[in-house]
């Protein structure tokens, strides 16, 4: 177990590392960030003094090595625009989509788990045709149109819920619903699979045949095994939603992580972009490794592969 | 679970809901006017933030030493109450006497001299650095009195300072912190100055809050500010403006698009209007072939290409009534920007005809590069396309963009100049064709004449000067000048505002209906 930990382990720092050295690379590529810092008015002697101050005249590689050794001292830099540490922003920030990102998940759980259930209960009945309506209708539909919909209907229209912000449970239930329906379709199939397989099984008849009443059977011997790859890609998508939650917070305004990756984007602000790539990289990482921990804990034969 | 305890849950429920959902600030029972835009705003100074949004909040928060009108264009006082000029490189000034700052102290010459010596040291990493570069430095000759001294002449100095060199109190930036590489960080220093609106607190990504500054000076031409509070909002995207701006949530926003402002119109629930900006759209040829597609070198090609595109329509069906198709290369509103000189009127015949004398009777195929309002040059694409010239749109970031420009790979870019909001031709003519990166043509009669047109104090020779360039630009089309933008603006019904020909909304003079 140890060694397969370790090994899991180091392709993860791989991963990361690579994830920043290209992510480095590509922001190069887009163009000189010391032109976006200067501004669309600004002369050629205004973004050649910009370029000098913040060192991009540098070489990038030697650019990369100088970040890459600071921030594993723990020092992101400074912002070149919002004129503070990086560090500082970032988990003044992250709180907020970590909230959002956990109200998503939690919908999107408290939603398809019981649909999953009901649809594998009554395969083909009515209920599973609903169930997977809804999962069609969430795969297919865009969040932001989706974000929106809901927008006019419960922020305009019957003006239930506030609209932008982040400052009471009721900003948060909107984009929590907008973020978490995207996810509720796999996890929705993929327990509605999973007790399928699980009630179809030698152990539940035994169960059933021992006079055991329905629910305890469904919840505490059929749920209990059927849900193990429902918690795994429950992680990945929990790792997912904080860095896809960029539209959603665009739109309600929120001020979170994601919302500050895309406006670092746009201003061309390298110092933040490094640090919350590197950021959700590692939180992406570190739940995939854990999933993958999960699964060799729970089946030793993934160990041994 | 009984009916009368479903009751007292669902009653429950819409009472936390109702909570939840009481207004942001904003309006007129909050006497707040609450505005927003798509930008974060983390740096209040108007010199360590060169964005739009900062320009407005420069002059709710400071004031410069004169004032514009900006419906005469005349220079009138702020901070100062009489300027001269000494010689051509000198201004002396007399200040205004009993302004006080946001904190209390006393306005006087010592905060004008240490502004001008700060911001026109090229170490203090202003951001636009040549909206002060052109002053030298300040001295004092009185506790009232001060002179600029310029490095040469500069005859659009009363524009530049009536606009963007706002004054600090002195020793504003000593308490900058130090950042980790050694160097000052100016831009975090706390806003202070002597502006009718005050600033409270900023948190970067959501809002900015000021409140009216109950001292402000009597006889100041920007009058007494009558709103409580002015708060800016991020809010990124559009259509979230605009809901909030139907629910309350937002007084004033800006740059809605052509469609959804008429919807808004049309609804009556708020004011909607199209207002013109200082930003001007054109398309600069590659005319010495640098790009390696050579075919604007030919003169009767970039005939072809200006009598080919329908700038009325764009700006009719596109842009808004307030726009204007352009014959310079400049602003109608700005000094020196003649508009008598060569025009090219929508033929597409003759930009056939001429395409056939340039040997393209079939057209041909080109990159056209763009980074703004991708609808506009689709127009342009569309006129080409009719006239059998192909263009393939390769629409790009502004940072990427610049840096093809001045590498000289863009045959034809669709690009647009704000000028700062400086009603001068020096702020955009002479930026782009004296000779720099910029310049598409690097034709020295048209550097010599804007040279002239830069140094002169003769307002005639300069407007002479100006346009002996400005027709040379036209008449070779360096640029075919495309239009004036225009913004749609949208505000609450409660709220008396007006809009201005510069893209600087005034809300110090907006008040509560």
């Amino acid at each position: 177990m140890l060694q397969y930990m370790l090994k899991r382990l180091g392709v993860a720092v791989l991963v990361a590392l690579t994830v920043s050295l290209i992510t480095f690379s590509m922001i190069y590529l887009s163009g000189d960030p010391a032109i976006a810092l200067a501004g669309e008015s600004a002369t050629e002697e205004d973004i050649s003094n910009i370029r000098k101050f913040y060192g991009y005249d540098r070489p990038i590689i030697i650019q990369y090595l100088d970040w890459l050794w600071r921030a594993l001292q723990g020092d992101f830099g400074q912002s070149h625009y919002l004129k503070s540490s990086v560090a500082g922003v970032i988990f003044e920030r992250l709180p907020t989509t970590m909230l959002l990102g956990a109200c998503a998940i939690s919908f999107a759980l408290i939603l398809s788990i019981p649909l999953g259930v009901l649809a594998a209960i009554r395969p083909n009945s009515l209920i599973d045709r609903f169930a997977l309506t809804i999962a069609v209708i969430g795969q297919a539909m865009p969040s932001f149109w989706f974000a929106l919909t809901l927008m006019l209907w419960f922020g305009i229209t019957w003006r239930l819920l506030p609209i932008t912000g982040s400052s009471s449970w009721a900003n948060f239930v909107m984009p929590a619903i907008a973020l978490g329906y995207y996810v509720t379709p796999g996890v929705m199939r993929l327990t509605r699979a999973g007790m399928l397989e699980v009630l179809a099984s030698d152990y539940i008849r035994t169960a059933r045949a021992k006079g055991l009443r329905p629910m305890p059977v469904l919840f505490k011997h059929a749920l209990r095994n059927a849900i193990l790859p429902v918690v795994s890609l429950a992680a990945v998508q929990f790792g997912f939603m904080l860095g896809g939650s960029i539209v959603i917070e665009t739109i309600f305004a929120i001020n979170g992580l994601g919302f500050l990756a895309w406006e670092s984007i746009q201003r061309a602000d390298l110092p933040v972009m490094q640090a919350i790539v590197l950021v959700l990289s590692v939180f992406y990482i570190a739940l995939t490794f854990l999933s993958d921990m999960l699964n060799a804990f729970l089946d030793p034969r993934i160990r041994v592969r | 679970m009984s009916y009368k305890s479903s009751y007292l849950l669902a009653g429950a429920i819409a009472t936390a809901i109702g909570l939840a959902v009481s207004p942001a600030q904003a309006g007129k029972s909050d006497d707040t006017l609450a505005w927003a835009t798509d930008r974060e705003v983390a740096v209040v100074d108007p010199y360590y933030n060169n964005t739009r949004e900062l320009v407005v909040m420069g002059h709710l928060g400071w004031d410069s030493l004169l004032f514009r009108d900006i419906k005469t264009g005349e220079f009138k006082p702020l901070l100062a109450t009489k300027w001269e000029w000494d010689g051509n490189k000198r201004i002396v000034v007399d200040l205004r006497e009993g302004v006080k700052f946001h904190d209390g102290s006393d306005f006087d010459a010592d905060d004008v001299v240490y502004t001008i010596n700060h911001v026109s040291n090229k170490d203090s990493g202003v951001l636009s650095f040549k909206n002060v570069s052109w002053m030298k430095n300040a001295e004092k000759l009185g506790s009232h009195k001060v002179a600029i001294n310029l490095h040469k002449p500069f005859p659009a100095a009363l524009a530049f300072l009536s606009n963007v060199v706002f004054i600090m109190p002195s020793g504003h930036y000593d308490s900058a912190p130090t950042k980790a590489d050694g160097k000052k960080d100016y831009g975090a220093v706390k806003a202070v100055g002597t502006g009718p609106y005050q600033f409270v607190e900023v948190k970067a990504g959501d809002y900015v809050l000021w409140k009216k500054n109950g001292n402000y000076f009597a006889g100041s031409p920007k009058g007494k500010p009558q709103i409580g509070n002015i708060k800016f909002r991020t809010i990124k995207e559009m259509n979230t403006q605009i809901a909030e701006l139907l629910t309350g949530g937002l007084d004033w926003i800006w740059d809605v698009p052509k469609d959804q402002a008429e919807r808004l119109k049309d609804g009556g629930k708020v004011t909607v209007e199209n207002a013109k900006t200082m930003r001007v759209s054109y398309m600069a040829f590659d005319v010495h072939g640098r790009s390696g597609q050579e075919f604007f070198k030919n003169k009767k090609v970039r005939e072809a290409v200006a009598h080919a595109v329908n700038r009325g329509s764009i700006t009719k069906n596109l842009v808004g009534p307030a726009s204007v198709v352009i014959p310079s290369a400049c602003h109608p509103d700005q000094f020196g920007c003649a508009q008598d000189v060569p025009k090219w009127n929508y033929d597409p015949e003759k930009a056939k005809a001429l395409l056939k004398e340039a040997g393209y009777p079939d057209g041909f195929e080109f990159d056209i590069y763009a980074y703004r309002q991708r609808e506009y040059t689709e127009a342009v694409i569309g006129d080409l396309a009719k006239v059998g010239i192909k263009a393939k749109l390769n629409f790009m970031q502004y940072r990427a963009l610049r840096d093809l420009v001045w590498k000289g790979k863009t045959p034809i870019n669709h690009m647009t100049w704000g000028s700062n909001s400086i009603p001068d031709v020096s702020a955009i003519t002479s930026h782009f064709f004296s000779g720099g990166r910029d310049d598409p043509a690097k034709d020295p009669e048209v550097i010599k004449a804007l040279a002239e047109g830069d140094t002169a104090t003769d307002p005639k020779v300069r407007e002479a000067a100006y346009k002996k360039a400005l027709t040379k630009i036209s008449g070779e089309l360096y640029w075919l000048p495309m239009f004036t933008y225009a913004k749609y603006y949208a505000w609450s019904n409660d709220l008396d505002f007006k809009t201005t020909p510069d893209e600087i909304p005034r809300f110090y003079t907006a008040k509560w209906k």
